[in-house]
């Protein structure tokens, strides 16, 4: 069969004074009629680069350095303008990342999409409507007729990717570019739509080219990978070779680094003690867009929660966006305030203190934040950082600098970082420096908020493993609120699932995991990608741990 | 520092600094080394430029010497500028700071004051506030204040918006951080960049506001200043247009240095804007 898209020796060049010479250098593979093919690598791999190139979508400080992008006889690296535009849209098409941002908000939904019939078709308004109407019942969308007056804001994030697929399948191309068009939804949603782009790949026999940092994406969908490292590629093969064979070592390191889905058999613990930490009926309602003349949309953030938490003990909070995670870890630390219920830290009821009193308290509980970018002040050095805390409960400075230099140590961060500020630490470092800022106070409680979400793979593993090394060593209690259910299975020893502000379960992982009670727990389980592919496990073949497990 | 290395290899706003940093020179020795009063009668009114080479820019209705009055005009227009532009900062940043950062009740009370202000003409504000008060250098740079502040409070308050939900204050409130510390250290030092861009260009509609002040005769009588000398000039722009004029080139100049100065601060203190262009 002849490759539709032919990608040959592509390099990139990136501007001088970059961290690297090339974006992408040497990439070749092909594209054939009717495949998936996953693009894979961390955060600065050059993963989207090609794609970019290929869309015509590179900034103008970045050029083709040599090779070619050869489709139906043109170069797309080279080709013109003008020429460019009438494939674009029209044989290749593009879904993004962000389906928050990448619909006008002015136009509804059937403006939106027969745009695109406009501008590359002929047709009249009344070919140019019912075509649309078919596009939305194709996608799966609920009430097409419906959808088509919808703006953008009316949509949910999952819709509206869904529009995005229609808009980008409207012209029927040969080629589908999706660029990590499921990492900004909720896992169930993102089965759907990895499911939705399936069907229609079949359906319409286009060829899909699939970025992604997910392994689980990968296992779901793929036909064959491409692996990316730091603008090299370093591995090609069909998806059963790439995910159970890897070859490289890089391709090796980040299988690995995907945690399986399989809870480890942890044992049971009894507490002697009593919990650390005891809420007790939480509850927290967020009203918005009331005034004086319309009623506030009343969300119930977190309804009558209530959990205990051990010393020694990691307990995950996992639920989809929505779900009141977030809302009830902030609101254990204080950060938020509830409305009612009891927080207990150790024998002290915390929740209805007054910021006076709260202070000495404050130090007992600390938090690791989810991004690593804006978790640090930039205008401080990480010893001030870290040592800020300390110095605001009384320390003097000169000891809280030093204990401050023993907390990077204890976190694997030269002691001579102390004096440099935070842009110069990568994202890893830097969600080191949160938890050395965290444990600064030598605190009982340590709730970690997403802290891992925003980091690739492979440093994710590393911090995982920190965590769990300074939980034992310093008989933390962890509250880990995580929406990565593979992550929660591997480090939490009990989870709490969360729906619309309620817990729908609670227990142990490998119980909860194995056997789950509620529906929505099953519903979260059977959507996560790729969950037949029990990673993490490369040197077994997949039929084994599949009885394994059972 | 980055942020000079980026604005030393921004020409524009290069020209706009050495134009101010000359001024700065005139203004603080330029009495010292010209020796000329601007007060005094000296010669026969009306004598246009580059005709009398002891008064190079000529003399005014009264026979005064222009190029003394140039001198001592730029003191004043600069320290009621920089002076004005500081009290207003004073004003605006502390309220700007509590309602951003507590919001609700403190933000509705302090920016329904803000807007008070708002909404009258600032220059309409300022001839009633000098009238009220007698024109003198005080009262100018007061008015002049007073009617500036309530940009400042505005930026202040939406920077401090959108930082006071960032990670790193609500790790410096777990720290048990006092809200003072919270608002002084980490705050404000990352909402500066528009705060000093906003300023500069203060600076330039301040000297407008105190030209146009003196223009109208508010100005203090004491005191020699640009818009004094155009309004003295005005009656006779027909016979003598350069006694106008060069006051007037000399505050559009002041003016437009302060602006480039302002946009180039604003690009090299905001990485988003310097990385985009490409020259």
């Amino acid at each position: 069969m002849k490759p539709l898209l032919k990608v040959e020796n592509l390099s990139i060049r990136l501007p001088k004074g970059g961290d690297r010479e090339f974006a992408i250098r040497n990439v070749n593979y092909n594209l054939m009629p009717g495949e998936l093919l996953c693009v894979v690598g961390e955060s600065g791999s050059g993963k989207s680069m090609t794609a970019n190139a290929i869309m015509g979508l590179l900034p103008k400080v970045i050029e083709v350095d040599t090779g070619a992008v050869i489709f139906d006889n043109y170069d797309l690296a080279s080709l013109a303008e003008h020429k460019a535009r009438e494939l674009r849209g029209n044989r290749i098409s593009m879904i993004f990342q962000e389906p928050m941002t990448a619909l006008n908000p002015l136009m509804r939904v059937e403006d939106q999409i027969s745009e695109v019939f406009l501008i590359h078709t002929k047709l009249s308004s009344k070919e140019r409507h019912n075509r649309t109407l078919a596009l939305l019942e194709d996608v799966g969308l609920p009430d097409p007729k419906k959808m088509l007056r919808a703006y953008p804001h009316q949509l949910s994030g999952g819709q509206r990717q869904r529009v995005m697929i229609a808009m980008a399948l409207a012209l029927e191309p040969s080629i589908l570019i999706a660029d990590e068009p499921t990492t900004a939804l909720d896992v169930t949603t993102q089965a759907q739509i990895l499911k939705l782009i399936k069907a229609l790949q079949k359906k319409h026999n286009t060829a899909v080219m699939f970025i992604t940092h997910d392994f689980g994406v990968v296992a779901e969908i793929a036909d064959r990978v491409v692996v990316m490292e730091k603008g090299e590629m370093v591995e090609l093969g069909s998806r059963d070779e790439v995910l159970n064979n890897p070859q490289h070592p890089y391709t090796k390191k980040l299988i690995a680094a995907v945690p399986p889905l399989v809870a480890p058999q942890r044992e049971v613990k009894v507490h002697q003690a009593p919990p650390i930490l005891h809420v007790k009926n939480l509850c927290k309602t967020y009203s918005t867009g009331g005034s004086w003349f319309s009623k506030a949309r009343i969300v119930k953030a977190a309804d009558d929660v209530s959990f205990e938490l051990h010393r020694g003990e990691t307990l995950g909070l996992v639920g989809e966006s929505g779900s009141g995670k977030s809302t009830v870890s902030r609101c254990v630390v204080r950060l938020l305030e509830s409305d009612s219920g009891q927080i207990l830290l150790g024998d002290s009821e915390i929740q209805s203190l007054g910021s006076k009193e709260l202070a000495p308290f404050r130090k007992r509980i600390q938090m690791v934040f989810q991004d690593p970018y804006a978790s640090l002040n930039p205008r401080k050095t990480i010893g001030q950082i870290i040592a800020d805390g300390p110095i605001a409960q009384g320390m003097s400075s000169k000891l809280a600098f030093e204990k401050a230099a023993d907390l990077l140590e204890l976190v694997e961060l030269p002691k001579a970082a102390i004096d440099r500020y935070p842009h110069e630490f990568s994202g890893g470092q830097r969600q080191r420096i949160g938890i050395a800022r965290a444990l600064a106070h030598d605190p009982e409680v340590l709730v970690a908020d997403e802290a891992i979400s925003a980091l690739d793979v492979s440093v994710q593993a590393q911090i995982l493993d920190l965590i769990e090394t300074l939980k034992k060593r310093l008989n933390l209690a962890v509250l880990f609120v995580v929406h990565d259910l593979r992550v929660a299975a591997q480090v939490c020893d009990r989870v709490i699932v969360m729906q619309k502000g309620k817990v729908v379960e609670v227990g142990e992982t490998s119980q909860v995991f194995e056997a789950p009670a509620h529906e929505y727990t099953k519903s979260l389980i059977a959507s996560i990608p790729g969950a037949h592919w029990r990673s993490g496990a490369v040197d077994v073949t997949p039929t084994l741990i599949t009885e394994a497990s059972a | 520092m980055n942020v000079f290395k980026s604005l030393s290899r921004n020409k524009v706003a290069m020209v706009g600094f050495g134009i101010l940093f000359i001024l700065v020179v005139i203004a603080l020795f330029g009495p010292y080394l010209y020796d000329g009063t601007p007060w005094k009668m000296v010669q026969r009114p009306f004598i246009p430029p580059f005709e009398n080479s002891s008064f190079p820019l000529g003399t005014d209705t009264l026979g005064r010497d222009v190029l003394a009055g140039l001198i001592y005009g730029a003191r004043i227009s600069l320290l009621v500028g920089l002076i004005s532009t500081a009290i207003a900062l004073l004003i605006g940043i502390p309220l700007g700071a509590y309602a951003g950062y507590y919001g609700g009740w403190v933000d509705e009370v302090l920016m329904r004051f803000t807007e008070i202000f708002q909404t009258v003409p600032s220059f309409a504000l300022a001839v009633v506030l000098v009238a009220i008060f007698e024109p003198t250098v005080y009262s100018i740079t007061g008015a002049i204040a007073i009617v500036s502040w309530p940009p400042v409070a505005r930026l202040v308050r939406g920077e401090f918006l959108s930082l006071r939900n960032q990670e790193y204050v609500l790790a410096a409130k777990l720290n048990g951080q006092s809200n003072r510390n919270i608002i002084l250290r980490e705050i404000l030092p990352n909402s500066l960049s528009p705060i000093i861009v906003l300023a500069s260009l203060m600076v330039a509609s301040a000297i407008l506001l105190e030209s146009s002040l003196s223009f109208l005769g508010l100005g203090d009588p004491e005191i020699m200043s640009w818009g004094y000398m155009i309004g003295a000039a005005k009656t006779v722009i027909r016979q003598a247009w350069w006694l106008s004029f060069i006051p007037g080139v000399a505050i559009a100049v002041t003016v437009l240095a302060l602006n480039l100065l302002g946009e180039g601060l604003n690009e090299a203190l905001n990485p988003k804007l310097s990385g985009n262009r490409e020259n």
